[in-house]
């Protein structure tokens, strides 16, 4: 895991210069964004429009990447899936974020037996594989996507708490916290002012690289039939789909597998240039 | 060293307890119910009934969960709903088939991650280097399913070179069993070999600037002795480490490779077992795949507690 260090004293005397990485990371995922929010106003074709006459195109200029088995162009739906796939990442590390703070913040400021529970609770979470905790979470009941973010959400929920908790174990050692409490500061106050602004850059962090892995996650699960539902155009599920065709027709796996690649490339390098600029005593971990 | 081994091995049987109990709830609150699915869906009230009876699910929650943890104590797995079979025979099978794909990986991860790492480490910065981490790289950047098809596309479709999926015991020869292996194979050390020679390099780049180094070389030893038997001894520490959690990684993401390539190992029998609502199978599976997981995660706590004497004392690793 990642090395913690306190980051109470970001410099500010300066801009630093925007590191390589983070730029690439943005010109990347740029395209990605613009997919996500105007897709189905871009794409040349609706993403469920099916078109017997045209079953299995290879790519040409009606049809840039394509079409697949129900002659429906793949690019279209790779265009489409974009949101899907984006939005089950950035929402799964959302919820870990939003259930992962706080306890994290109760365990490393209160300890003691709630905090102890907390970090027990935790180790039970990370002994299940992630695939395997997300699968038991979503067998339950018929599968689908927001299910599918919740699932995830709880897979990543262990790794945020251990995170926050390590770094407010660290700042309840500086002086400053010292003197908030000897100020007689309530605990809120002390938690929402004093700990909260000085782990967020680390948290930043640490989330960028969660959504790829969540990112991936979800893929993995829609491939296996337990995220995205047909006839949506998740990546993973189109991948899926896309496996009975790949001999005839291999463009309808590549052109979504190469989406997410450029994904997943674009978002890492973010991370690391988020780390850079955010956390520049943590350059070399992980 | 003892003692901190027996307290993780007493604090693992604990979680594995609660996981039990986890697996067992979940699972219980899965649609579908197991007398009925004995009985048939044209049987009467009474017999699903009776069935439910003799099966002792009329009992209370905590009673079936005690006669089923009982159970896997006695190494007594439970039966098969859909197979009408002992689950154990059929379990251990597929364990063995899934160990047998993580073990191979590991090993080719192992060596070729190993070999790319102190290759680009004596190399660091020139062409070589850049070209270990950029290929290392790509194989995280996409996911395991989507190399999986590109291999399959390649060898198997195209070049015809190997078979896209199956398994073939290895009583029929070596050949074909190992051509079965090849391509979850590569797809799996595609997906782990970044990690294992990005650590590699630069563990070993620290090793090379240590003072032993630099005297051994003073002594006017060939390069490759102070490279393979100096330098290579310390800086694998950590990357046996990584080695055991990738081993649990593996069993734990089987379920994914072993659909794409049919390969019929553990993960195929939990999506079976999910898809036709296999209570007593998808329990099991669920519970030894992650017993297996945590027991690898917990070697490499072991192991790095072994090789870093810091960490062994007085401090749980949490």
């Amino acid at each position: 895991m990642t090395d913690v260090t306190p980051v109470q004293s970001v410099p500010r005397r300066h801009l630093p210069s925007l590191p390589v990485s983070l730029l690439v990371g943005i010109v990347l995922l740029a395209p990605l964004v613009v997919a996500a929010v105007a897709g189905s106003w871009i794409a040349p074709y609706p993403y469920d429009e099916m078109n017997i006459m045209s079953r299995l195109q290879p790519p040409g200029a009606e049809f840039w990447f394509g079409t697949d088995e129900f002659g429906r162009d793949v690019f279209s739906r790779t265009l489409v899936g974009t949101g899907s796939s984006l939005v089950m990442g950035v929402a799964a590390t959302a919820l870990s974020l939003l259930a992962g703070v706080p306890l994290g913040l109760i365990a490393g400021y209160k300890g003691g037996r709630a905090g102890e529970a907390i970090m027990r609770a935790m180790d039970v979470l990370m002994s299940f594989p992630p695939i395997l905790l997300g699968i038991l979470v979503l067998a339950v009941t018929p599968p689908a996507q927001w299910k599918a973010i919740v699932a995830i959400g709880i897979v990543y929920v262990p790794q945020v708490v251990r995170l926050t908790r390590a770094i407010t174990l660290e700042l309840m050692q500086e002086e400053f916290i010292t003197a908030a409490r000897l100020r007689g500061e309530s605990a809120a106050y002390i938690l929402f002012h004093e700990i909260l602004p000085n782990i967020w850059p680390p948290l930043v962090v640490e989330a960028s690289l969660r959504v790829v892995f969540a990112i991936l996650l979800g893929a993995s699960l829609s491939f296996i039939g337990m995220g995205a539902q047909p006839p949506s155009s998740d990546w993973g599920l189109m991948i899926s789909e896309a496996r009975p065709f790949v001999e005839q027709a291999p463009w309808i796996a590549l052109c979504p597998g190469f989406a997410l690649a450029t994904a997943v490339i674009g978002i890492n390098l973010l991370g690391d240039g988020l780390r850079a600029l955010l956390d520049p005593r943590n350059t070399g971990a992980h | 060293m003892f003692a901190y081994t027996l307290t993780r091995l007493v604090y693992l049987a604990l979680v594995l307890a609660v996981m039990s109990v986890l697996i067992f709830l979940v699972t219980q609150a899965m649609p579908g119910d197991v007398a009925s699915m004995i009985a048939g869906q044209f049987a009467s009230k009474e017999v699903v009934d009776a069935i439910a009876v003799k099966l002792g699910l009329d009992q209370p929650l905590i009673v079936q969960y005690g006669h089923w943890a009982a159970g896997i104590l006695r190494g007594d797995l439970g039966r098969s709903l859909v197979l009408e079979q002992p689950i154990g025979p059929i379990l251990m099978e597929a364990l063995a088939r899934s160990l047998v794909l993580a073990v191979v990986a590991l090993f080719v991860v192992a060596v070729v991650g190993i070999g790319l790492g102190v290759l680009a480490a004596v190399r660091r910065g020139k062409l070589t280097d850049q070209l270990v981490s950029g290929v290392s790289y790509l194989g995280i950047a996409v996911p395991d399913f989507f190399w999986a098809i590109v291999l399959v596309l390649v060898f198997g479709s195209y070049m015809k070179l190997l078979p896209t999926g199956g398994y073939a015991p290895i009583a029929d020869g070596f050949l074909p069993w190992a051509s079965h292996l090849v391509l979850p194979v590569v797809t799996l050390v595609l997906m782990l070999l970044a990690r294992i020679a990005r650590l590699t390099r630069s563990s070993m780049i620290d090793v090379l600037q240590t003072n032993y180094v630099k005297f051994a070389r003073a002594k006017g030893m060939p390069e490759s002795v102070v490279i393979l038997r100096h330098a290579l001894k310390n800086a694998l520490l950590p990357t046996i480490t990584v080695l055991a959690i990738d081993f649990g990684l593996i069993l734990g993401g089987v379920v994914v490779i072993e659909t794409i390539f049919s390969y019929p190992g553990m993960g195929r029998l939990l999506l079976f077992a999910i898809q036709r609502h296999d209570l007593p199978l998808i329990q099991a599976t669920i519970l030894i795949v992650s017993a297996a997981y945590c027991l690898a995660n917990l070697t490499a706590d072991l192991l790095y507690a072994f090789v870093n004497p810091k960490i062994r004392h007085g401090m749980r690793a949490s």
